[in-house]
């Protein structure tokens, strides 16, 4: 979308930005976004600005999640939360269909899939390429999953990019981040210090441009110093990212390492608690529940997410395949940074830092992706620690 | 008490597959005293923990391999048929066979004398050691599908 | 990189939900084996799904219960189909304790079968062991349909027992047909049995094909896969033209639960039928 009318963007005030909300409203969509809860930043339901996370960001590590006052009034001034914007096309329950016993047969009556229209409010860089990537799993494939779809077809996405990089984050390396490139409706920019505190919003898409038009002309049009300063936002947050995950040859490398001592090493320390199957924007996993009423007249089936670290993931007779965590463990990572590649022609891994921030033993898999790139010692010739 | 090998037996024992190929002055050594016999349905060709005094060439039909005891009925662990080999237990000491064995269709075998062909093998062992090359196989293939079975991969 | 919203969605009703069983009428109940029935089962109404192509399988639902992935062992006029269960869990259970009359679930065809089309002018070997032949029963019907299209027939079975044998009668037709050979054995017998004894890879030196125009499907538990695959590649069929049918837990059978998988494919999608060349590396590795 590179031609577009000079409505197609804004710089709105702070004390403009509450019409966004309003423009939002108006176009007919309920606005979800960040909002302060339990310790964290997650995704919920958003009355008005003053539910955004007001002056509050997120110190991340390996292991550990924190949020801490910035010290200023920023909306959009942390990373990323134990949250996904997956949950709103992809629910953790689902229901699929109810059926009813009919004489000696049964009818089947699919989940109807209306809903909402929302408008996905602070997608940053990496979960916009997240979305890309459970596009591609849930539609991109012979059949397309109903209940995907159309959600999918009632969002807004409105991208925020990114004005610093959170501890665990490695977009820069995995070309997912932090500008936003595309895949959004609505691009939305901080700018906080020098000038006052303000809003550029972008539309990319027709979608996002209608928006803008109910703003009604409030705010203004953008100056070479509103785009500038946007600009080196951006820079600054791809500038201060510490992590790096080198994605070249990672399929072949994993491949090849399949029976690599390492794995044992990180198996020693998982304990597939499943957190980062359940933090990770991509992880698409799910299984099937049947729910019968009492009278056996009615049956539910339902969906809900599943983790390959659960033990019954792979049952096969009555036995699991992947017994091990080892091989659970091994399971995860070779297919978000292998297999996914094989299967969907792209990376299942976005950047996010999630699983890092998330696992409570702190596994990186940047540093597992950087110790099997390290050749294996020969068999027999070294200890195990 | 060495008689001349029935040249017909010699020829036949040199086609099968344990003895094709190998230096003829050995075949023939191999087949002293080696005789052919046929086997009707059900008869027995081995008695468990009888003197392994002979092996057997199979050379048409089949043979069930059956260990039995007094409160299991006989139970078939494999079958062996035309080109194969039945008896090790002429090479191994005590010398006993370790199954019974009982034709299942009619059958063709030459029988060949455990201590006669053992008694070759050690005064020639460049013979005996080409003809412990084929003869191994046959060991490790039973053993290999003996290992199999015990994997019992039909049972859920 | 970033895809553009895909289309509205097309209205469930339209070509039926992806996860709705539709209604099938048990007609026939048969016992194969004292933990394996034989069920042949029609359409309820006028909603049935696609035809199936050998060696693909379906999602069978006992209401109340649950689903189970089921291969497809025969097919028939009006959409009936026939499919052999063994108990081997809750679902499977419930499947083998049907009777006629009663209603079952199906959706499906699901998964890519056997090439036998593309197997053409070649020699066939079909090695089943245990449950692994009812898979392989459409194409073996659909090989002795085609008969003088393809080069010789060779058809091996192996069972634990011989109470384990399923289609016993059907095999003893096919042991008088000239345009097949079939080889059947156990792997332990007792004295009523005269035929072979031994693991199915036994058999397969017996088996009379030519390896270098030779396909070869292969379907049972995974080692015997293995090992019956690597024996045929030992005797010079291409890998790439020996076929086996992987098994996983499965869900939802079209891609997106992501249970089935086995390294880089779906097994549900990509499988179940699968060139051994692709299989070769990954099948020694344990738990993958």
């Amino acid at each position: 979308m590179s031609e577009l009318e000079p409505a197609s963007s804004r710089v709105l005030s702070r004390e403009e930005f509450p019409q966004l909300f309003e423009a939002l409203g108006e176009s007919g969509y309920e606005i979800v976004g960040p909002t302060v809860r339990d310790g964290a930043i997650v995704y919920d339901r958003l009355r008005s600005v003053d539910d955004l996370p007001i002056g509050w960001t997120d110190r991340q590590e390996a292991g550990r999640y924190r949020l801490e006052p910035r010290g200023d009034r920023a909306l959009f001034g942390y990373n990323v939360g134990p949250f996904t914007w997956k949950k709103f096309l992809f629910p953790a329950r689902e229901r699929l269909w109810t059926a009813t016993r009919d004489g000696v047969s049964f009818r089947v009556e699919p989940e109807p899939t209306e809903g909402p229209r929302l408008a996905l409010l602070g997608m940053r860089a990496c979960e916009l390429a997240g979305l890309a990537v459970t596009d591609k799993v849930f539609t991109g494939g012979p059949v397309s999953d109903p209940g995907y779809r159309a959600r999918r077809a009632r969002i807004l996405r409105i991208a925020v990019q990114c004005g610093q990089a959170g501890g665990t984050c490695f977009c820069v390396s995995m070309g997912t981040g932090p500008a936003v490139r595309g895949g959004a409706d609505l691009v939305l920019t901080e700018l906080l210090a020098p000038g006052p505190h303000r809003f550029l919003l972008q539309a990319s898409t027709e979608a996002g441009a209608d928006v803008l038009r109910c703003l009604r002309g409030a705010g203004r049009a953008p100056s070479p110093d509103d785009l500038g300063q946007a600009e080196a936002t951006v820079a600054r947050a791809a500038g201060s990212m510490h992590r790096s995950l080198d994605p070249g040859g990672v399929p072949e490398l994993l491949r090849e390492t399949l029976e690599h001592p390492r794995w044992e090493i990180v198996a020693a320390r998982c304990l597939s608690c499943t957190n980062c199957t359940m933090v990770c924007p991509t992880c698409f996993c799910s299984t099937h529940e049947e729910v019968p009423d009492l009278e056996g007249t009615k049956v539910e089936r339902w969906r809900r997410w599943d983790s390959c670290f659960n033990l019954g993931f792979t049952e096969l007779h009555g036995a699991p395949v992947r017994k091990s965590g080892l091989s659970r463990y091994r399971q995860w990572l070779t297919h978000k940074l292998g297999t996914w590649h094989d299967q969907f022609g792209m990376s299942g891994c976005i950047g996010c830092g999630r699983c890092i921030t998330w696992c409570p033993v702190g596994i990186d898999l940047t540093e597992e992706i950087a110790v099997l790139r390290t050749p294996a010692p020969p068999a027999g010739k070294e200890g195990k620690p | 008490m060495t008689a001349a090998p029935d040249p017909e037996v010699v020829r036949a024992i040199g086609e099968h597959p344990l003895f094709r190929g190998l230096d003829a002055a050995f075949v023939h050594a191999v087949a002293e005293q080696a005789t052919e016999r046929r086997f009707a349905v059900d008869e027995r060709l081995a008695t468990e923990g009888t003197p392994a005094e002979v092996f057997y060439l199979v050379t048409d039909g089949k043979v069930a391999l059956e260990i039995g005891s007094a409160d299991q009925p006989h139970l078939t662990v494999e079958t062996v048929g035309a080109g194969e080999v039945l008896g090790w237990s002429w090479l191994v000491p005590p010398h006993r066979w370790r199954f019974d064995a009982r034709a299942v269709k009619a059958t063709r075998t030459l029988v060949l004398q455990g201590e006669v062909v053992r008694r070759t093998l050690a005064h020639h062992p460049t013979w005996g050691y080409l003809f412990l090359v084929r003869f191994m196989p046959v060991l490790a293939d039973r053993l290999e599908n003996t290992r199999v079975q015990l994997l019992d991969l039909h049972a859920r | 990189m970033l895809a553009e919203p895909p289309p509205e969605p097309a209205d469930p009703a339209d070509e039926g939900h992806p996860f709705a069983p539709i209604p099938y009428a048990v007609r026939a109940v048969a016992a194969e084996t004292p933990d394996t029935v034989t069920l042949t089962v029609e359409p309820r109404g006028s909603r049935r799904i696609g035809p199936p192509q050998p060696g693909q399988f379906v999602m069978l639902y006992a209401f109340g219960i649950g689903e189970s992935p089921i291969g497809v062992a025969g097919t028939g006029p009006d959409g009936l189909l026939v499919h052999t269960v063994r108990n081997v869990g809750r679902v499977t259970a419930a499947l083998t304790r049907l009777t006629p009359g009663d209603t079952v679930g199906v959706r499906g065809p699901y998964g890519h079968g056997w090439p036998v089309a593309e197997a053409r002018d070649r020699d066939i070997v079909v090695v089943a062991g245990g449950l692994g032949l009812p898979p392989l029963r459409p194409a073996i019907y659909r090989l002795l349909q085609q008969r003088e299209a393809y080069g010789r027939l060779e058809i091996v079975y192996g069972a634990r027992t011989p109470k384990d044998l399923v289609y016993y009668e059907e095999i003893q037709g096919w042991r008088r047909r000239r345009d097949l050979r079939l080889q059947v054995t156990v792997d332990a017998a007792g004295r009523e049995w005269y035929g072979d004894v031994g693991v199915v890879t036994t058999r397969l030196p017996d088996a009379r094909f030519e390896p270098s125009r030779t396909t070869a499907f292969v379907c049972g538990p995974e080692i015997m896969m293995r090992l019956t695959a690597q024996a045929l590649v030992a005797r010079g069929v291409a890998p790439e033209a020996t076929w086996v049918s992987m098994e996983r837990n499965m869900k939802c059978a079209i891609g997106l639960c992501g249970h089935c998988q086995y390294g880089p494919s779906f097994v549900c999608r990509d499988g179940p039928v699968l060139p051994y060349s692709s299989l070769a590396k990954l099948l020694p590795l344990r738990e993958l």
